[in-house]
């Protein structure tokens, strides 16, 4: 032992010197062409464009930090004092917009033509041009073809499919407050049917829910694992894993948002020039049929490129079923951003055991009614499910700024003021929820005695 | 880095100062410091909004009282209080064999045994989630198969009791390291003296070899307690969300959120976990553990009869099977192609390792660097902690113990930001990189964040070493610094090495402080890259092969340690 620990002293004391000599060394290395991102995709994405940008450019050595998007947000807040990366590449529209609002990121138009400036009804570059479209993606519904087989359930083509009771404890979903695409995917659904039947619409989906899942990536996970046979997904998680192999499919429902995945450049980029050059690479049309391959699966932005998309790729500048996509509201979106979070957090995400048992006991009596019609338990049903529909709070409300500013929290100035706690309003809200689910719960029990 | 080698330094100069109070009062008080640097100031940037008033940044206790006012945080608290108390008694009863038979018969195998049991302490991230849940999960091979035959499936993986599960599964060897490392620190004439009294059998084991090595005990069965109290893996990978280490990193990492709540659960979990770490120590109080004879080989060892080694093997072996399960899965995962919906893969191929074979390289010598640093770092602080608060009458000792326990309920990520906070700022000297992007800042997160293990590991293993050997060390003339070197840490060894082994094996698969930190591919530790695979459906195969090269390493690493202190044991033994 104590020999060991005389070894270990040797071994401090080289690594004292390996320290000191690495210091140096690396010091030495940041002044050459280095490019850092940080981004939220994947290595399947990463490393094909970067092993192309470096044999286009050979002087630039791209160093791809790879981080989820809330941490690298976290990340690049964290660090801004000292920067040192040059660029933050994701998908939600949302997160750069959160890092504009802080003047983290920096304009830049790019040089490049023949790129629309809509897809959809959404702008493909920031208006403000503080961060850049590279590619397109829609969100929609993915299922394990095995699992579905074996438990004979249909495949589902809309949301409102999923409200249906044969998908009970068969559909996964992220939370919105763990990933910025979910969010949108909430805000679709929202800004759809509209506020309160927007979430009404929601909760019977999920009241259908096997799991909330604490990251966004965990969804296709659990598809492709058999864990849950459906999943609301971003087109490229259900189109890749497609792609991987797994006995997996997608579909587009009619009411989904496309939005663009961006990047843009940090403020005080220690190397904005490489990093103008990165975006000019990604919008150039080798860049944009990179987004082509089988493990990356993204819609590019630039139309002409889908000539060489191989079969049943989805197009959203000419096929049908994408043209019809509503027209998003990113205002509305961003103003109400964490209160859609939260809410969705208190009602569905925390207390989902309570929706799953008062659902359950729902479709139970709806089977019974159904056999057996009876009008004072169909009465008994309909005042159960609108109380699991019921809200805490109005639309008005909710997008009353004031309320919304509880939700943030990010004082500008001391002198900023904001009254009440999120704390205090999520339990309120919190004491709300539950005791309805349990109302609704025992309502549908009382009814199913009454046949 | 530097405060921590000078503490080293000075542990080890000791005879400047010996004899007097004020050596290890020096010591002492510069751990103390190096606790404050990495630990207390990070944290403190970070949490100190729960002691905000959210509109206006006056303090106030507000938030607290939101936290006790909430049904949904009170609720939470019950059920990690409810799943940590019946983790403890399910890893209990699945270490207390292993530990017995291995230690106290002489058993063939019994280091590899002894292995096997720390392996599942290392879950690879992310990777280790999915093959639990290909194996066990309501639609994994397990219960489809039992579908099949049977037609009934068994929701090992559901709600409170699937956490309770998994987390003895995978937190048992806290206890079987510390009480095997105890059971052979008891004194041999303890036991024989008890044997010729007449006592044998369960009788003897209840009376004398348990109580003897409650030290050991204590130490696994509080470390598993506080683990599971503030553990989010495992339940976030369950989906279970209603306990409260989830709902603070729910809360903390939420997209642009600074709502105090997440902190405030922070705040409470340190405090509950400090409050439950005295409560076992009063478990220890006003006993006596020590015994003098050491360093004979511990307990008594005989020779099972046939039928005893029969149905010994079949208990552990039934043991192992159940434990390593989920590394099976991974390691099926890691060769399978497509394995979805299926008892099994569908075909398996071997190109997952091929793909990983170029980058894994880096990986894997970033993680037994950091790691292996990490256990060093932790086993010093912890020996000469341990040997402060049991051998020194310094004043607040006891609340450097609980301060560097603490760090057991900081979760990652709160500790991750709080380093970006402190260091980033900062620079590494002759350099312009910010010492927070600087990879020793990884190890020495990493050694904070495993500090407990190898803490509880070295206070045990010193509460049995009895103080007389030292005073007859030192009466015949040696120094207090000879005495430690030469009688007090050879006698803890087993202890330390428990400490470094579990502190090494779980450095080795952290990801939540990493993750925050790492600011280079090229400084990444094998979670990461872990990580990285996972986030795409291509990425499960690769990310299973990286997983079970970490579980490989640390594999070999424990079983290595291991055999260096059989051989020194025996060394001592024949000397």
């Amino acid at each position: 032992m104590i020999k060991l620990i005389n070894n270990s002293r040797k071994l401090i004391a080289r690594v004292a010197l390996a320290t000191a000599v690495c210091g140096i060394s690396t010091g030495a290395l940041a002044a050459s062409g280095k490019l850092v991102i940080v981004t939220s995709f994947p290595s399947d994405l990463t490393k094909v464009f970067k092993a192309e940008f470096e044999k286009q450019n050979p002087d630039v050595k791209l160093e791809i930090l790879k981080k989820k998007t809330t941490a690298g947000i976290k990340y690049i807040q964290e660090t801004s004092k000292n920067n040192k990366t040059d660029m933050f590449w994701a998908s939600a529209p949302d997160a750069f917009e959160v890092l504009k609002d802080d003047g983290l990121l920096q304009k830049y138009s790019t040089k490049v033509t023949g790129i629309p400036p809509k897809i959809g009804s959404f702008p493909i570059h920031d208006p403000d041009g503080y961060y850049t479209g590279f590619a397109a993606a829609g969100y929609g519904i993915m299922w394990n073809q095995r699992y579905l087989k074996a438990k004979k359930l249909p495949a589902p083509a809309e949301w409102s499919d999923l409200e249906k009771p044969v998908y009970f404890n068969h559909v996964g979903m992220s939370a919105p407050s763990r990933s910025g695409t979910t969010h949108l995917t909430v805000e679709t659904i929202l800004q759809n049917n509209g506020w309160d039947k927007g979430w009404a619409s929601m909760k019977r989906m999920a009241g259908n829910f096997k799991s909330v899942t604490e990251r966004s990536f965990g969804v296709p996970d659990g598809v492709n694992s058999g864990n849950f046979g459906i999943g609301i997904v971003i087109d490229f998680f259900g189109l890749s894993s497609k792609g991987a192999g797994f006995p997996v499919d997608f579909v587009y429902p009619s009411a989904t948002a496309l939005v663009p995945a961006n990047i843009g450049v940090v403020s005080k980029a220690p190397n904005s020039e490489a990093a103008q050059e990165f975006i000019e690479f990604l919008l150039s049309v080798k860049g944009q049929t990179l987004l082509l391959n089988p493990k990356i699966r993204r819609l590019p932005v630039n139309p002409a490129i889908y000539s060489q998309a191989p079969k049943g790729f989805p197009n959203p500048f000419t096929d049908k079923e994408l043209q019809g996509t509503l027209k998003f509201d990113l205002k509305l979106s961003k103003n109400r951003y964490n209160l859609v979070n939260s809410l969705f957090d208190v009602m569905i995400t925390y207390r989902k055991d309570d929706l799953t048992d008062a659902t359950r006991a729902i479709h139970t009596l709806e089977r019974k009614l159904a056999k057996k019609p009876n009008p004072k338990a169909g009465k008994l049903l309909d005042e159960a499910k609108a109380l699991i529909a019921r809200l805490p709070i109005t639309e008005a409300e909710a997008n009353n700024p004031e309320l919304a500013s509880v939700f943030t929290k990010k004082r500008k100035k001391a002198t900023d003021k904001v009254t009440g706690r999120q704390a205090e309003i999520e339990a309120k809200w919190d004491t709300f929820v539950v005791n309805n689910y349990s109302k609704a719960r025992k309502l549908a029990a009382k009814a199913q005695d009454m046949l | 880095m530097t405060s921590n080698s000078t503490t080293r330094k000075s542990f080890l100069r000791l005879p400047d100062f010996s004899a007097t109070q004020w050596g290890p009062g020096t010591v002492a008080t510069l751990i103390a410091i190096f606790l404050l640097v990495v630990l207390i100031l990070p944290v403190a940037k970070v949490i100190f909004v729960a002691f905000q008033e959210p509109s206006t940044g006056a303090f106030t206790i507000n938030n607290f009282i939101d936290f006790f006012n909430a049904s949904l945080f009170r609720e939470s608290f019950i059920n990690s209080f409810y799943v940590s108390a019946m983790s403890v008694v399910f890893a209990t009863l699945i270490a207390l064999p292993l530990a017995y038979f291995t230690t106290r018969f002489n058993f063939a195998g019994a280091t590899l045994i002894q292995t096997f049991g720390i392996i599942p302490l290392i879950m690879p991230p992310f990777v280790g989630a999915v093959a639990m849940q290909l194996f066990f999960g309501e639609n994994g091979s397990v219960n489809l198969l039992m579908d099949e035959w049977f037609g009934f499936t068994i929701p090992f993986m559901e709600g409170l009791n699937g956490v309770i599960l998994v987390q003895s599964v995978h937190f048992f060897p806290f206890i079987l390291i510390n009480l095997s490392a105890s059971l052979q620190n008891i004194d041999r004439s303890m036991e024989e003296s008890a044997l010729n009294l007449g006592s044998s059998g369960m009788r003897l084991f209840r009376r004398i070899v348990f109580p003897l090595s409650m030290p050991g005990y204590v130490a696994g069965a509080s470390l598993v307690f506080l683990k599971v109290f503030d553990d989010l893996g495992t339940p976030l990978l369950l989906n279970v969300n209603n306990m409260l280490a989830p709902q603070a990193y729910l809360r903390i990492s939420s997209v642009g959120i600074s709502d105090p709540i997440g902190y405030v659960i922070s705040v409470i979990l340190v405090a509950f976990s400090l409050f439950s770490l005295w409560v076992s120590f009063l478990a220890l109080k006003n006993k006596d553990y020590a015994t003098t004879q050491k360093g004979g080989g511990g307990l008594l060892k005989r020779d099972l009869k046939k039928w005893e080694k029969v149905s010994c093997y079949s208990v552990i072996l039934l043991i192992l099977c159940f434990v390593m399960a989920p590394h099976a899965a991974l390691f099926l995962l890691s060769i399978a192609t497509v394995w979805s919906f299926s008892p099994l893969p569908d075909a398996y191929t071997l190109s997952h390792y091929t793909e990983v074979f170029d980058t894994a390289g880096d990986f894997i010598s970033n993680t037994l660097l950091y790691a292996g640093l990490a256990g060093l770092i932790d086993v010093l602080l912890g020996t000469a902690i341990a040997y402060i608060v049991w051998r020194t009458g310094i004043w607040g000792r006891k609340a450097l113990d609980f301060l560097a326990m603490g760090a057991v309920a900081i979760p990652g990520v709160v500790l991750g930001i709080g380093y970006l906070r402190m260091f980033y700022h900062m620079e590494v000297p002759f350099s312009d990189i910010p010492l927070a992007s600087f990879w020793g800042i990884i190890v020495i997160a990493l050694a904070v964040r495993r500090l407990p293990y190898a803490l509880r590991a070295c206070m045990a293993a010193l509460a049995q070493v009895a103080v007389s050997l030292e005073e007859a060390a030192e009466s015949l003339g040696a120094t207090k610094t000879r005495t430690i070197r030469k009688i007090v840490i050879p006698l803890m060894s087993g202890g330390i090495l428990a400490g470094f082994v579990t502190s090494f094996a779980t450095a080795a698969v952290e990801l939540s402080a990493t993750i925050m930190l790492v600011s280079s591919e090229a400084d990444a530790p094998l979670a990461y890259g872990i990580y990285v695979f996972m986030q795409s459906a291509a990425g499960r195969g690769p990310g299973a092969a990286l997983g079970i090269i970490a579980v490989l390493i640390v594999g070999v690493g424990t079983y290595l340690s291991h055999r260096v202190i059989e051989r020194s044991k025996r060394h001592r033994g024949e000397s």
